[in-house]
């Protein structure tokens, strides 16, 4: 087969053939021949568009380009700029005059008007494997200034003075821990960054260092110098191997240009920074058990206090802060306290970055100021449920949150805020859940993520969260007893209490917030023996609807046990007793004949 | 870097130069390059546009990537830049459509309408 | 392995991954902290890491076997055991399991014939479920060694598969 390179539709409707198009195209002829195009460009008479007021029409393909009202004198043009060349003569172009191209900002976009980018300002804007693009927005000189003008004291006054708040779950004063760290005596000290992102559903720490890792050497150096720290190390999961690149790339560079190692800046600063690698713990994330990961060891957590603003890696003090905590730092020194002070509410400053994800249309990773509503973020931001279906809650903090129901929409999220409602800021993973999603089997996925995830150091967690995941395992196979919720809250006592670490004390958060929202829903699984959402296999039945069944048969002939039975036309029938539940007929029914209950 | 002037120094240089760039280059195409842009296509995307550029002898075309600008659900992105324009964002981007918005955008001025995210 | 070994490994001394490890080790030897980094390194080496190479290990960086062993077997990204040519991890994230991952999980098993954490008969793949990838806006996610799929869903497993055992005929 002959291969052109171009087609040209040219149409012969009798509209065009009225305004010239028998000429167009006969000059169009002539014009390939000359420029010897008639290997290339294949010419084809049409029908008619259908445009004829803008008659002769003339299309080309590949680009699909549009060209109308062409008299014989533009087709030399078009072929010598289009066929030729590959530029496509414009004036000729169809426009519809009030469908012009209005391109907007980024920020004006929707998605973006209600978000306020600090601790990602750089994130999609800059080269992140170039340090130059981050010097010239200014990347580098909250260091700067701070070495050639600042004093530790007046360095641990200003972030003091930010308000800022550990971004990594617990939302601890980021100024007094620098401030411990400073004041906890030996010679030698360490900064550390927690990138271990383990909570499922966050992702703004891995976009930070993929898209800004500058920002967070910078910030490093600035605590180093604030707490007289010379090392400092950056603790990332293994399975974000494209940050850990773009980290080993900006650290390289930052040496190259002296802004990591000795004498920064012709000062007598001294700071450098290496990465440890994860190993799929998600303990880890948790500070003393990060501490004794990147001493070479189990990551198992060790008893508070002492801090590790005292006592942290090799025993030495340690100011350890979460990505995003970082992120912020620099910016807060270029801007001024009072800036960063001025956004987010009373209790909480700046601003937090959110991961949204699960049932909503913008999936996505957003930056909002403290005191943002839940309803501002889903439905402005997000652009709501997709399907139109119903919000039903959003669940955040991952395995040691819990969930904010549908009637707290309006709820201003802080950190404060948050706990009050049982939940926590956590990482800052927001999953929204529909209708569709059964809050028991959230509350058991979640068991069985920290149950799995629980080092087995102390009892409470190693054994409290195997209990009370076979509670919940036992309410979504349709075996629960009465006495199990209660049963569950006693659980969900001990182990808060009694755990040693944040993984253990907040591991039985996802229940007791769907418990104390959702109790109705334990209650059918329960009681009933129902699924409300439609999700726990074991409580639903399959049945076929008589008013829709056309009596096909496919899904008879397609049941993998033979569990459906029935005569061609007629309503076909399932037997309760063999299905196995397994879905295919719904799958594979033309007229949603077939529903689970 | 010996000192905080010297960094100034750079800065203000860097500040010019990119003010200064619109002139040097015909195009700038930026491919949004995190972890989930990747996982959309972003790497196919980007190779076919340097393929592109190859295939048909652009000159002065600019290509580079960026960070996630948390747009996922429109990944893989890629901003095309003409000096004096505003940023034209594409979503949804892959091997087919980038070869489209080379020849008509880059190329020919012609923004793709259908695929721009930030439209009004 | 160090010169008189008396085990029955597999690994003699003329293994040239064995010269690596020594580089790895020689790298970080005398730092504190300096084990994982090292089974890191000796994991990307061998696939795995077998008794022989902790021994190896525990000889050369003058730490206790048990104590070895114990790191290897607390962190879920060290395995002792050989692994498929493709590793095809399911994300069991948040995101990814209110989109429906894990009926993703059952197509793969049924598809591949094999149980999470099982690796198939010819030694191609090693199906396994993995924490949160951090590609939650694209979710279902899964990786198949480096290379990240998004959006999927349950029906694009067998295309999937079959574009890797495709991929490993054209290679033999």
């Amino acid at each position: 087969m002959e291969f052109y390179r171009c087609h040209v539709l040219v149409c012969a409707g009798t509209g065009c053939s009225s305004s010239e198009s028998e000429e167009v195209r006969r000059t169009l002829n002539l014009e390939i021949e000359r420029l010897k195009l008639d290997k290339e460009v294949k010419v084809i008479t049409t029908g008619c568009f259908g445009f004829c007021n803008l008659g002769p029409i003339m299309v080309i393909y590949p680009e699909g380009t549009f060209y109308c009202q062409v008299t014989p004198e533009d087709v030399k043009e078009i072929a010598e700029e289009h066929l030729l060349k590959g530029k496509i003569v414009s004036r000729l172009l169809y426009r519809d005059p009030e469908e012009d191209i209005q391109v907007t900002d980024f920020e004006k976009i929707e998605f973006f008007a209600h978000q306020k980018r600090i601790a990602l300002r750089n994130c999609g804007v800059i080269n992140p494997e170039e340090i130059k693009e981050y010097i010239a927005r200014d990347g580098y000189y909250a260091l700067g200034k701070v070495l050639d003008q600042m004093t530790r004291e007046e360095v641990i006054e200003v972030v003091k003075k930010s308000g800022l708040r550990g971004r990594g779950g617990g939302g601890f004063p980021t100024g007094i821990k620098w401030q411990f760290a400073y004041d906890s005596p030996g010679k030698i000290k360490y900064v550390v960054c927690n990138a271990d992102e383990g909570d499922p559903g966050a992702f703004m720490d891995r976009s930070i260092l993929e898209g800004d890792p500058h920002s967070v050497l910078e910030a490093m150096a600035i605590a180093g110098y604030a707490i007289g720290a010379t090392q400092g190390y950056i603790y990332v999961r293994a399975e974000y191997p494209i940050a850990v690149k773009r980290l080993e790339i900006a650290i390289s560079q930052a040496r190259e240009m002296g802004l990591l190692g000795e004498n920064i800046f012709g000062t007598n600063f001294n700071f450098d920074i290496d990465i440890r690698l994860g190993a799929g713990a998600f303990v880890c994330g948790e500070e003393t058990a990060l501490l004794t990961s990147l001493e070479g060891h189990r990551g198992e957590p060790r008893p508070r206090p002492p801090f590790p603003a005292v006592k942290g890696l090799w025993e030495k003090p340690t100011l350890l802060s979460n990505v995003e905590t970082f992120a912020n730092i620099p910016a807060i020194f270029l801007h001024g306290p009072e800036w960063f002070a001025n956004i987010g509410t009373e209790k909480s400053k700046g601003t937090k970055v959110f991961a949204l994800a699960g049932k909503i249309n913008n999936t996505g990773l957003i930056e909002v100021p403290m005191g943002t509503t839940l309803k501002t973020i889903i439905y402005d931001i997000g652009g709501g449920i997709p399907g139109d279906k119903k919000f039903k809650a959003a669940q955040t903090g991952g395995p040691s949150g819990g969930c904010i129901p549908a009637q707290m929409i309006d709820t201003e999220i802080d950190y404060d805020n948050l706990i009050a409602l049982g939940s926590m800021m956590g990482s800052g993973g927001l999953i929204v859940m529909d209708e569709t999603d059964c809050m028991v089997d959230i509350a058991r996925f979640f068991l069985e993520f920290t149950q799995e995830e629980s080092c087995g150091k102390c009892p409470p967690c190693r054994i409290g969260t195997k209990r009370m995941l076979e509670i919940l395992e036992r309410i979504t196979e349709g075996k629960g007893v009465p006495e199990d919720i209660e049963n569950l809250e006693v659980l969900a006592k001990t182990i808060k209490n009694a755990s040693l670490c944040g993984l253990g004390q907040t591991a039985p958060n996802p229940v007791l917030s769907t418990l104390k929202y959702f109790r109705d829903e334990y209650e059918a699984h329960i009681f009933e023996k129902k699924c409300p959402a439609g999700v726990c296999q074991a409580l639903l039945t399959y049945i076929i609807l008589a008013e829709k069944c056309k009596g096909c048969g496919l899904c008879a002939r397609i049941c993998p046990v033979g569990a459906i039975s029935g005569k061609p036309k007629e309503t076909y029938v399932i037997d309760t007793n063999k299905c196995i539940k397994c879905g295919t007929c719904i799958e594979k029914c033309k007229f949603g004949a077939i529903v689970k209950e | 870097m010996k000192s905080f002037e010297e960094l100034k120094e750079l800065r203000k240089k860097l500040k010019d130069e990119l003010i200064n760039r619109d002139d040097e280059y015909a195009a700038r195409i930026e491919v949004a390059m995190a972890t989930c842009g990747i996982t959309a296509g972003a790497r196919e995307v980007l190779n076919t546009i340097l393929e592109e550029i190859k295939l048909r002898g652009l000159k002065n075309i600019q290509v580079s990537q960026t960070g996630c600008p948390g747009l996922c659900y429109y990944e893989p992105l890629v901003t095309i830049i003409k000096p004096g324009n505003p940023h034209y964002v594409y979503g949804k981007v892959n091997s087919e459509r980038i070869k489209q918005i080379i020849a008509q955008h880059v190329i020919n001025d012609q923004p793709i309408k259908e695929w721009l995210v930030n439209l009004e | 392995m160090k010169g008189n070994c008396q085990c029955t490994c597999d690994f003699s001394n003329e293994d040239p991954r064995i010269k690596e490890l020594e580089k790895i080790i020689e790298e970080y030897k005398g730092q504190e902290g300096s084990l994982i980094p090292v089974l890191h390194g000796a994991q990307e080496l061998f696939g795995y890491l077998p008794e022989e190479v902790q021994i190896y290990i525990a000889q050369a960086l003058n730490i206790p076997l048990s104590e070895i062993y114990g790191v290897v077997s607390f962190y879920s990204l060290f395995t002792t055991e050989p692994r498929g040519k493709y590793i095809i991890k399911l994300c069991l994230g948040t995101a990814c399991y209110v989109k429906g991952s894990g009926k993703i999980m059952e197509n793969l098993e049924k598809e591949l014939n094999i149980k999470m954490g099982e690796t198939t008969e010819d030694g191609l793949f090693t199906l396994e479920g993995c924490r949160c990838v951090g590609a939650c806006g694209l979710a279902p996610v899964l990786t198949v060694n480096e290379q990240v799929h998004g959006r999927l869903s349950p029906d694009d497993v067998p295309s999937l598969i079959r574009t890797y055992r495709l991929k490993e005929t054209q290679e033999s």
